[in-house]
């Protein structure tokens, strides 16, 4: 099946099978192997990516469903320099082995916008806002991000630095 | 996964006609049914993507609110109609899975996602639901995330969906479409089925029927609480859950209407709770009794008995909470 994707603001056209998940897309296809595959069942969110603007897991997706569609992968988050995002992961240890982090990098980013539109989680007082960014909604809003390094004061830290900076 | 054809109509008519026969399957966010493709529990030899059949909006109308099929479980619990009219509708939402999954799962899929009893998962155990006439692997098995309510002998599958829970309690109601372009509503209370001897047919939808809309009407009461417990703060589903939209009246329940997750094979309701509640005054006798007459018929295995006591205390909690 011809499919388009506009990745990190490059546009490739590809044949695929219809079984393709937009992941193995990604990594298979087009060689952009900075996006993990951790449980291929969306349960740890190694695999995330911003899609049409949002997070969303790869993995659970088929490429053919994302044809016309801006991805934007870790690949495309920095040229020569990192983004502040990165950076704070850098300076706050946000990582050991490195496995998760470009997925948590990438929900973060979505996240950070989503706190921006004023959007409430599952910690927040009220559904009215004004939502502020608290270790405690970082946490929540985080939790589809699975560390098996257990790296999470570190990543929690770098994001709160993140979106208080922003 | 097994090979398929995809197509991606952008009409309703020609979305309907694609997926009319046996073997066809909708597709909207994918979470649910991708997952299950891969591991060949469900293997449609077609599937019609819904995505681009605009079916993505939400409007107000003279009942309430219509909320298309396809609109996300993030925009509609960020939606600040649904924030200010129905709240317990955006926290059930919002307990539900993970950012990145709320941000593709529907509100059409959600209502539709396939339990997650594990031997479901699992393609070398038995399982009525998943091989109708296998038997049933659950019931000598490993038993927690499994139903005490509406179970049958050949099925305790939970319904796993916070979402269908606080539009049960809200009279929530869906608008189906089929190939000929017929379309009709049917209230959330007659779209489950119960397993009985047949826990593979999960509701009354018809083949090559698709959920077009979930209508809500303006809640019947203004206090609303969502409460979840489960195995781990976020990111789980529930072993219990309670939504709660009350109307309180001189110090009486003028209004009640609790619906349960984690505890039955369907988005569970029972008007005998709401009825014992209301015109009442609320107290702890008051709400022990409620807790009787829900677990009345519960059934019970090894690994599900503490669902009865928790679901009563839970149901206390919440009860004391919208009654304060
Ligand atoms: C790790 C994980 C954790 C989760 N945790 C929770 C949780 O805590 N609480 C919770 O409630 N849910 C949870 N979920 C489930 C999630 O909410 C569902 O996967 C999601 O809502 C399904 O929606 P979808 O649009 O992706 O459905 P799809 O996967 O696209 O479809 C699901 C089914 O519905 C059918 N379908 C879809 N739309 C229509 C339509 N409009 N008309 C007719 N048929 C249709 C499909 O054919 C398919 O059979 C979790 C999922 C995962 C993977
Ligand atoms: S409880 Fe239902 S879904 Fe689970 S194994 Fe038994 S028949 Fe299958
Ligand atoms: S690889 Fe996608 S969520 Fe784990
Ligand atoms: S750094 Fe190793 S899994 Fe997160």
């Amino acid at each position: 099946m011809k499919v388009t994707l506009n990745v990190n603001g490059a546009s490739h056209w590809l044949d695929l099978d219809t079984r393709v998940t937009l992941l193995d897309a990604l990594r298979d296809h087009l060689k952009l192997t900075g996006t993990k595959k951790g449980c291929d069942h969306g349960q740890c969110g190694a695999c995330t990516v911003i899609a049409g603007g949002r997070r969303i897991n790869s993995c659970l997706s088929l490429a053919a469903l994302h044809d016309g569609d801006e991805i934007t992968t870790v690949e495309g988050l920095s040229d020569d320099e990192l983004s502040d995002l990165q950076s704070a992961f850098v300076a706050h240890d946000g990582m050991q082995c490195g496995y998760c982090t470009p997925g948590q990098i990438c929900s973060a980013l979505g996240m950070l916008g989503e706190l921006s539109e004023g959007w409430p989680s599952h910690v927040s007082e009220t559904l009215d806002g004004p939502v502020r960014p608290t270790r405690e909604e970082i946490a929540e809003r985080m939790s589809g991000n699975l560390c098996r390094c257990s790296c999470y004061p570190g990543i929690n830290a770098a994001i709160l630095e993140t979106a208080e900076g922003s | 996964m097994r090979p398929f054809d995809l197509t991606r109509p952008e009409e309703l008519s020609a979305a309907c006609r694609d997926t009319n026969g046996e073997n066809a399957a909708f597709i909207a966010g994918g979470t649910n049914l991708i997952d299950l493709m891969k591991l060949e529990v469900e293997t449609p030899g077609h599937l019609t993507d819904i995505s681009r059949l605009g079916l993505d909006g939400i409007e107000t109308d003279a009942q309430g609110l219509r909320i298309g099929a396809t609109v996300t479980n993030s925009d509609l619990a960020a939606d600040t109609r649904v924030r200010e009219g129905w709240p317990v509708l955006s926290r059930a939402l919002l307990a539900g899975a993970s950012g990145q999954l709320r941000n593709k799962a529907t509100t059409g899929g959600n209502l539709l996602q396939r339990t997650r009893c594990p031997y479901f998962y699992d393609t070398d155990t038995a399982c009525n639901k998943r091989a109708p006439g296998s038997g049933c692997a659950a019931l000598k098995g490993e038993q927690r995330n499994h139903a005490i309510l509406g179970t049958s002998d050949h099925c305790i599958a939970l319904h796993p969906s916070d979402m269908a829970v606080a539009m049960r309690a809200l009279d929530a109601s869906v608008e189906l479409c089929d190939a000929e372009g017929e379309s009709r509503r049917v209230g959330l209370e007659k779209f489950y089925r119960l397993p009985g001897k047949t826990p593979e047919r999960e509701t009354h939808l018809r083949p090559g029927e698709l959920i077009t809309a979930v209508h809500l009407p303006k809640a019947g009461g203004d206090r609303q609480v969502y409460r979840k417990v489960r195995d781990r703060a976020s990111y789980a589903f529930a072993l219990v859950s309670v939504a709660a939209v009350l109307r309180m009246k001189g110090g009486r329940i003028a209004h009640a209407a609790l619906a349960f997750g984690g505890l039955g094979t369907q988005p569970w309701r029972d008007p005998e709770v709401d009825a014992l509640l209301e015109g009442e005054t609320p107290s702890q006798a008051l709400f022990d009794k409620a807790g009787e007459v829900l677990m009345r018929d519960a059934v019970v295995h090894e690994g599900t008995a503490f669902k009865v006591p928790l679901g009563k205390r839970v149901l206390t909690a919440v009860l004391k909470e919208v009654t304060a």
